[in-house]
Formats: C-alpha cells, structure tokens, sequence
C-alpha cells in the first residue's frame, strides 16, 4: 500500500478510485449561463477541490456530475464510460450536500445502510460495511441516534460515511462543511481528508472558502463565471496564480502602480520580478501579497516612495494584518503579530517589498500576454 | 401578575373547553338519549334499537358500503395527490400555483353545483361502465381534494423534500423507492391526517349520494328514519362516534419518532 502522509501534493495513486473527465461542460439557465465550458480532468484516487465565488458555477458543475441535473453540452465521463446520459440512481455516486440530508426517521446506522440496501449488499455485510463505516468517521458510539439527536458536524460526518458505504466511484462533496463553526469546520476538513485518503476515491470538493480548498486538495481549479480560471496545486495558485482574477480571489492583494522596464517592474523605487516573462514595458499595476510587505521603523531615514503611516491592526492570532497609509495609496502587510506590536496605529513606518515574482495587470484592456 | 395572567389564561381556556365541549356532545348526548328510549315514556331503558341495526340488510350493507368508499377514496387521493405534488414541487414549480388552484376549487364550488355537474357523467357511468356504487369514489374524491391538498401540502413544507430525494438518487434509488422509502416515512402524519379527513368526510356525504341516487351510509340513515326513528339515530351517533373516535386518533398521532428518540433518551 502506498504511503499518503507526505503532504498534499502526493497522489494515492495505486487506489479503488476512477479517473473522472468533465469535458466541456456547459449549463443554461434562464438567461443566465452558469457554466461555460467546463473541462477537469481528475487522477484516480486524486481529490480537487473548485473554488469560487458566489454563483460561479460550482454547485451547478457538481450536480451535473452527480446527473441531479442536465448537460446543455458536454460530457461526463467516469472511468472512460460515458455517464453523460445514465440517471444519477445508476451513476455510482456517493454526495454530500450542503444542506443537513440525513434521512430524519432512520439512525445513523440506518442511514448509513440504506445505499447498500439498495446496492443489494447482504444484511451481514451491510451491517459490518456500516458500522465500519461510521469507526471511520469516529461516530461508533452514536449509532443509535436519529438526525435530530446529533450535532451539525455529527450529522455531516454520517453523510459522508453514507456516501462512501456504497463504494462510490466518484465522491462529490458540495460545501459539506460551510453551516459549521470554524473550530469544527478546520478538524472535520481534515477528517474528510484522511478518510478520503484512506479509501482512495476520486474526489470534488466545493467551496467558496480558500483556506479550506488550500488546505485539502491535491489540486485547486478556481471558478469565475462558468469557466476554469487556473487548475494546479495549492502553492502554485497561491504564489503564482495565473491571472489577476485568481491573485484577487485566493488570498489579500495589494494592487500598485508601478513601472514594467526589462522584464521586471519597479513600483516605488523598487524593482520586482515578474510571473509574465513577456509583458511588455509601460505602466502597470502590480498585485503584491501582503506577506510579501515588511515594516521597519522609520527612525532618521530620509522621506521616501515607501514612508507612511500606520492607521489600523487587525489581530488574526499568531500573524496581524497592518494597515498603511503611504498618502495616495493604503497597503496592506501581513507580519508575526510580535513586529507588528512594535508599530502601533499612528506610528510612522518604512515599508519594504519583497523581490517575488508578481503577476501584473494592465489598465488600458491592451493583451500584455498571447 | 404573571401567575394572575397565567390563572385568566387557565380560565379561558376552560370555558372554550367546556363551551365547545358542550356543543358538540350535547346533540349527540340527545341523540344517543333519545335512541334508547324504550316504546313510551315509562318504559325502561333499551339497547334494542341499537341491535336492530345490524338486523336490517340495508343498513349494514349501506354501512359496508360506505367503509369501502372511504378506503378507495383514501388511496386513490394519495396515489393521484402525493407523486403529482412531490413532482411539481421539484421539478415544476411554475406549476404549483395552478394545481393548487384547481385542487382547492371544489370548496367554492357548491356541492349542489357539483352534483348537478356530475348527473349526466354518472348517467353514463352507469350505463357503460358500472351500476356499482363504488363509482362514487370518483365523486368523492373531488370532494376530498381540497383537504387532502392543503394537508399534505403542509406536510410536504415541513420537509427538505429537495436534498432528500437527491441524497436517497444519489445513493441509488429509483422514483419508485424514493416515494415509499423516503417521502412516505418522513410525512406519515400528513398522510395518516388527509386520509383520516377522506374517511370522515365520504362517511358523512349525504348530498352527491342522493342525488346521484346511490345508496350510501347517510341515505340509508335516512331511509331507515322513515321505518324506525330510533335505529337511524342509532346509526347515526355510530357514524358520529366513529368519525369522533378516528378524529380523536389524529390529534394523538403525533410524530412517532419524536416519542421513539424520547423513549430512548429516557432509557
Ligand atoms: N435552478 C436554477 N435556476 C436558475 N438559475 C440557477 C439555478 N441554479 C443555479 N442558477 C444560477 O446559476 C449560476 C451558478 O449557480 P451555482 O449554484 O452553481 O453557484 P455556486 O458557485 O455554487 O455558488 P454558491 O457559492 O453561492 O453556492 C448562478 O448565477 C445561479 O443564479
Ligand atoms: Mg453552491
């Protein structure tokens, strides 16, 4: 058996799990279109989770998926079978659903058996399958109990034991953790890894949180407007997403104007290496990570591009998020919350970026890139 | 103050009891009074009206008949009402304003208008499909309709009826098993309500019956008065009592797996 402890980017390859293609898909609502043209190809075994805002298409691009709801173009394919036609009751799908879905009037157990009932699994298999299946997700003791008598998180965890009791192909996981508290929410994401780990199914996970696609996905693909915007690994959408749209949504940016000369762009007097290698020179905006912007005081040094003043402390636990009024523009800087309480609001402050490579964006709407 | 309010409240609401309480069990004391009356005023005290009941053919039949219209019309309305409702609520619900409408549109409807509306229907139901009265069940169930529709309505509210039937397809089940394996158990009181409301109800039509000239409960009732006035009472308070009785069950059902889990929590 192979190993998957070493970190996110490790694909369980050699695992019961399927290779799923979403090929183009696309889906109309009245006038509105909420997918454009779809395409992810997902590992067997691999877990990607899409990420995007409000009304990008996520659900709408999960349930086609799961055959809850129709192509209007496109293919689904599973395993190289075509199941762009088949029901979602014969598509071998295990789900979890955003809403609470627990069946009310049967127990955990119950709930969890009742797919392999209808798979036609054997009353003595069915019951070792189940109560396996809720060990898994460490509810044993609550086996008894009715939808009603179990917490949020307990209730999303028998979902999860229900969806993977049928041994599905594909398991698909919209927002399953968005009605819980943070606290709960960061253990049960972890939870849902490990378990997905360890049964090795193909898996899409859906969110509008990034921490949390960051956190559990071997990839990340990021949604706007019904399409694909960047499919990679988490640190490769985060320290080089591939557009503006992606630099905005996954984490803070700061957005400076600045310079592009020879494959580099100076934004106040200092020079910055570029993701694009072949933008071309003239004005530009710069997006800058926060924990990119480091603070020193200002001491004796002489006025420059980079001294301003601090107006405000968010306090985020071990980091703090400083806010700094350079007069025409405000940056944000993420620091250790140690450095950042030795510059209190009002204080005077000099900022320093660190030479990353930064993605730029261009005002006029003239193609910086091919 | 508080407990002053608390003893007003306490007050009240046993005088609505009691004030109800009374009309409703007052005619049917009176009626159950003037069953057992014996031939004259001095006589004793006597069930024999009561007996006679199941001694006249007609009215046991009539008794028969009606149970078995109850039944038919009970499962008819579910199996016409439930698929239809669950379907328009998931898939269209442009259309739900407008099965409502027609659902609830036999209560405005008089039922005199009905059943004029109906005679020429039935004269030809009769002639080229069934004398039999159970035909009547199709009467009825127009009759029902409103109750039912409103009752499993609300039923089906109180449901995430949604991500249920997607949750039960996605673990494999087919419309069929999602119907009587998920929707049924999860409104049992919605369903066990409208249908307890379609047995009183067609046990007390009296109106499509008759002018239809069929011979149900009530008619025969009214038959029977003109022979022996004390045995259509008689007959006439079991039916009460019967419907009172089925009435009564409805309150008490409560929701069954509320008292389930609470047992539990007490063991
Ligand atoms: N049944 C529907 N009828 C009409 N429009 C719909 C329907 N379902 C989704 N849409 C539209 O399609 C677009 C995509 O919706 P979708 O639910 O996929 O968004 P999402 O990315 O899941 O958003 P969220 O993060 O808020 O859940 C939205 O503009 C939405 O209004
Ligand atoms: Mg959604």
């Amino acid at each position: 058996m192979v190993s998957s402890s070493s970190g996110a980017s490790s694909r369980p390859s050699a695992r019961a799990g399927v290779e799923v293609r979403l090929e183009d898909l696309k889906r109309r609502y009245a006038g509105v279109t909420a997918l454009d043209g779809l395409s992810l190809t997902l590992a067997p075994g691999e877990l990607v989770a899409l990420l995007g805002p409000s009304g990008c298409g996520k659900t709408t691009a999960l349930r086609l998926v799961a055959g809850l709801e129709e192509t209007d173009g496109g293919r689904v394919v599973f395993g190289g079978e075509d199941v762009t036609n088949v029901p979602a009751n014969k598509r071998e799908i295990g789900m979890v659903f955003q809403a609470y879905s627990l069946f009310p009037h049967m127990t955990a157990m119950q709930n969890v058996a009742f797919g392999m009932q209808l798979h036609r699994v054997g009353v003595a298999e069915r019951r070792k399958r189940a109560s396996d299946m809720l060990e898994l997700v460490g509810l044993s003791p609550h086996a008894h109990k009715y939808a009603h008598q179990l917490s949020g998180g307990q209730q999303q965890r028998v979902a999860l034991a229900r969806a993977l009791a049928i041994k599905p192909k594909v398991l698909l996981l919209d927002e399953p953790l968005s009605a819980l508290d943070a606290k709960v929410r960061a253990r049960l994401r972890d939870e849902i890894r490990r378990v997905q780990l360890e049964v090795g199914t193909t898996t899409l996970f859906v969110t509008h949180d990034q921490e949390e696609a960051l956190a559990i996905a071997d990839r990340v693909g990021v949604m706007q407007s019904g399409r694909l915007e960047q499919l990679g690994p988490p640190m490769t959408v985060y320290s080089r997403p591939a557009t503006p749209f992606v630099a905005s949504f996954v984490g803070l940016t700061n957005r400076l104007n600045g310079v592009v000369r020879d494959g580099a762009v100076e934004v106040r007097g200092t020079r910055l290496p570029l993701v694009q290698t072949d933008a071309t020179n003239g004005p530009a905006v710069a997006l800058v990570r926060p924990e990119a912007v480091t603070l020193a005081g200002e001491g004796d040094s002489t006025p420059g591009p980079l001294n301003g003043t601090v107006i405000a402390t968010a306090f985020l636990g071990a980091t703090s998020r400083v806010t700094v009024d350079l007069g025409d523009v405000t940056v944000l800087a993420q620091l250790a919350t140690s450095d950042a309480a030795a510059h209190p609001a009002g204080t005077r402050v000099r900022l320093a970026l660190r030479p990353d490579p930064v993605l730029i964006e261009r005002d006029e709407a003239a193609p910086d890139h091919g | 103050m508080n407990s002053a309010r608390r003893l007003r409240l306490r007050i009240f609401r046993i005088t609505v009891f009691l004030v109800m309480g009374a009309f409703f069990l007052v005619p049917i004391g009176a009626m159950f009074e003037f069953s057992t009356r014996g031939n004259s005023l001095t006589a004793p005290r006597t069930l024999d009206t009561w007996t006679a009941i199941i001694k006249v053919p007609d009215l046991v039949q009539a008794i028969s008949v009606s149970l078995q219209l109850a039944v038919i019309t009970s499962v008819a309305m579910l199996a016409l009402l439930l698929p239809t409702m669950v379907w328009v609520r998931l898939r269209l619900p442009a259309l739900r304003r407008i099965i409502e409408f027609i659902c609830l549109l036999p209560l405005t409807v008089p039922a005199i208008a009905l059943v004029v509306g109906m005679v020429p229907l039935y004269r030809w139901i009769k002639i080229n499909v069934s004398e039999s009265i159970l035909m009547l069940a199709f009467a009825y169930l127009v009759l029902v309709l409103p109750y039912s529709y409103r009752t499993l309505d609300a039923g089906l509210a109180s449901i995430d009826l949604k991500t249920l039937t997607e949750a039960a397809r996605s673990l494999g089940a087919g419309w069929g098993t999602v119907m009587l394996r998920v929707v049924v158990p999860n409104m049992s009181t919605a369903i066990l309500n409208a249908c307890l409301l379609s047995v009183a109800l067609v046990l007390g039509e009296f109106t499509f019956a008759n002018l239809l000239l069929y011979e149900n409960l009530q008619v025969a009732i009214l038959y029977q008065s003109f022979v022996s006035a004390g045995t259509s009472i008689a007959v006439a308070v079991a039916a009460l009592m019967f419907a009172f009785v089925l009435l009564l069950i409805l309150s008490f059902v409560g929701r069954p797996r509320e008292r389930v889990a609470r047992a539990e929590e007490a063991a």
